[in-house]
């Protein structure tokens, strides 16, 4: 067995536009996919994610560069010669096919003897939980249900990797939170290397193993939920996971840990973590996350605090949003409510003044573009 | 103002539009009932069954009583030879440019290949030069065709090539196979590709790919699309009245031949069983797509 279950190497995917220019749909990604992984591929529309998976299908060609499955270049395969199966944003289930022709579909298709197919339908329907389902017409079923016989039809085929192209994007919320942690716990129990296409990125750090992060057809950055999350590598992905703040300004100080830079909209110096790429004097954006920043009384450090105008707050409930400036600076900090009092200054409610502090671990030094 | 009003302009206007369209087919259907001979003034229905009984031209009893035209049509070997004619030119051609729009339309929606913007043009035109150009246009291709392949193979006599059944068959299939296409596409566009797709993923060949799901989820595009090819060579009259030869008079031909002789309620017999024939087609259609749309 490959030590890949999928690789990308060198690959792009050129499109005529309709002026009859070209455009890199998938520009130069690499991209290695472990055994059993949960991976994601996550961006906003046009990113280049849907391509890429696509090529790993064989619904698409890449112009340049080969796509390895279980360690085997595919070429230009067609989809129905490679080991993997797709669930489409769609479902595509077969409409004049009733639930069990549609995932017997697959096994047909490989000769498997009727009395294995009806075995086999029979179990994949059982681990979708729609068994006795299967004389229905997929028009008669939920879209849950529908999705459900979609995944079904895919597995049923026991394919070295799942292709998953935003398959809940056509479920409702209360829904869609549902099946993201039963694909979870399903792909746990087959053991099959799933790749998932979406552009939730709520979606994607619930259930990934790991995350690719695209725009504009390349990869930014690959990994963990945690590290996406809390290591961004650049100011976009900083910008697309969650919610954050950037400061701009300019680095006079710097160590192997920490980098001082000058904020002029906060007429102050911010002291962030190291993150490597910077150097003295060079453009940064220093990025910190909303609910990392502490709203209090009296400065904690000697550093890193700033005298700030309360603007606006919002109680959430859980959390308080607040929008604070601090010199021209606007500022965005998540305040949660970890205490029960009525009292709205608790809250902080209405024009107070408060000192912000950020402690330099939350704060990320990031090249600015 | 209340819009559910109905004004006497819309009323009067919907029914001169009805009676023009429907009065004239009404008309026709009655007077194959008539008992006169000459088709110009209504004389009665036919109401007795009997022998035959003839009175200055009027026809006071039949064996087959009012519907004595359409047994004097049943009798009448030229109408059944061109009813044969036309009814195996329309099949024949039904069935090819069905299969021939078919795959055209395919290949249009789902590939791209280089001459594909001139075979789209192409295509259409058939649909928008008028019927007589077309006609004349098929008679000098088959003629010029004819005359190399005649002298090229030395044919003689009764042996050589001609117009026929086969050049009107040819020139139906011609000019449905647009109608054809241009259903069928409708159909594919409004199909997602990801069905095909996803039957290439679960293994299937881009042959068994068609059979087992383009095809049946095609069917009733393929359906109405051949319905259509099928009701215009039915009734086509310009472009057979170029390309017919001896043996293979139509229908429309048959009649028109016999506008220019006399006109007897025969001629409103045949049309009345024509229209019945037409209106079964249509409702057939109707009935199909409304079954389509329901399924969506």
């Amino acid at each position: 067995m490959s030590d890949f279950a999928v690789e990308l190497r060198d690959v792009v995917k050129s499109f005529q536009t309709p002026e009859g220019g070209w455009i890199n749909a998938v520009d130069h990604v690499d991209m290695k996919i472990n055994n059993g992984e949960f991976f994601s591929l996550l961006g906003s529309s046009g990113c280049g994610k849907t391509t890429s998976l696509r090529m790993m299908a064989g619904f698409e060609w890449p112009t340049e560069g080969e796509v390895f499955i279980a360690g085997q270049p595919q070429g230009k395969k067609p989809p129905f010669q490679r080991p993997v199966n797709t669930v489409f944003q769609s479902y595509a289930l077969f409409q004049h096919m009733t639930v069990h022709q549609n995932v017997a579909f697959g096994l047909e298709m490989e000769k498997v003897p009727s009395k294995q197919i009806t075995e086999r339908v029979g179990k994949a329907l059982e681990m979708v939980k729609l068994s006795g389902m299967d004389k229905r017409y997929p028009k008669q079923l939920s879209g849950g249900q529908q999705q459900r016989i979609a995944l079904a039809r895919a597995l049923v085929k026991l394919p070295s990797v799942l292709l998953l192209d935003e398959p809940l994007g056509a479920l409702d919320l209360k829904l869609r939170k549902e099946m993201q942690l039963e694909l979870k716990s399903l792909q746990r129990e087959v053991g099959i290397t799933f790749v998932f296409v979406t552009h939730d990125q709520e979606e994607a750090l619930t259930m990934s193993d790991r995350i690719a992060v695209m725009s504009h057809g390349k990869v930014l950055q690959v990994g963990p939920p945690i590290e996406i999350y809390e290591r961004p590598n650049c100011k976009f992905v900083a910008d697309f996971i969650g919610d954050t703040n950037f400061f701009e300004g300019v680095v006079t100080g710097i160590d192997d840990k920490k980098v001082t830079a000058h904020i002029p909209l906060l007429n102050s110096t911010l002291v962030g973590m190291n993150t490597g790429g910077v150097r003295l004097n060079d453009k940064v954006v220093i990025s910190v996350r909303p609910e990392k920043i502490r709203l209090t009384e009296t400065c904690v450090l000697t550093y890193n605090c700033f005298e700030v105008n309360v603007k606006s707050s919002a109680y959430i409930g859980s959390d308080t949003r607040l929008e604070v400036e601090s010199e021209r600076q606007r500022i965005k900090i998540w305040e949660q409510n970890h205490i029960s009092t009525l009292d709205p200054r608790a809250y902080h409610q209405g024009e107070v003044k408060a000192f912000a502090t950020i402690l330099p671990e939350n704060a990320l030094v990031l090249p600015a573009e | 103002m209340n819009p559910h009003r109905r004004s006497i302009f819309v009323k009067t206007m919907t029914f001169l539009v009805y009676s023009f369209l429907y009065l004239p087919i009404f008309v026709l259907i009655i007077y194959s009932f008539n008992s006169s001979k000459t088709n110009i003034l209504f004389e009665g229905v036919i109401s007795k069954f009997g022998d035959l009984q003839i009175v200055d031209g009027n026809v006071l009893q039949s064996p087959c009583g009012p519907f004595h035209w359409f047994c004097e049509l049943a009798k009448n070997k030229e109408v059944r030879s061109a009813a044969g004619n036309t009814l195996e030119i329309a099949f024949i051609s039904t069935i090819s440019s069905t299969i021939i729009g078919t795959l055209a339309a395919l290949a249009l929606s789902r590939y791209n290949f280089k001459l594909k913007p001139f075979s789209e043009m192409s295509l259409y035109i058939p649909i928008v030069i008028p019927e007589i150009v077309m006609g004349i246009g098929i008679l000098t291709f088959f003629s010029q065709v004819f005359n190399y392949l005649n002298s090229l193979i030395g044919l003689q006599g009764d042996a050589r090539l001609g117009l026929g059944l086969f050049t009107v068959i040819v020139s139906h299939i011609a000019f449905s196979v647009p109608f054809v296409v241009l259903v069928v596409r409708a159909r594919l566009q409004g199909m997602d590709q990801s069905y095909e797709e996803a039957a290439m993923d679960l293994g299937a060949n881009e042959l068994t790919t068609f059979f087992r799901v383009t095809l049946p989820m095609l069917l009733p595009g393929v359906l109405s699309g051949g319905l259509m090819a099928f009701t215009l060579s039915l009734d086509d009259f310009v472009i057979t009245f170029f390309t017919n030869g001896p043996g293979s008079t139509t229908l429309p031909i048959y009649v028109f031949g016999l506008l220019r002789k006399i006109i007897t309620p025969q001629v409103n017999a045949l049309s009345t069983i024509w229209i019945m024939v037409v209106f079964t087609v249509v409702l057939l259609l109707q009935w199909l797509q409304n079954r389509e749309s329901s399924h969506k």
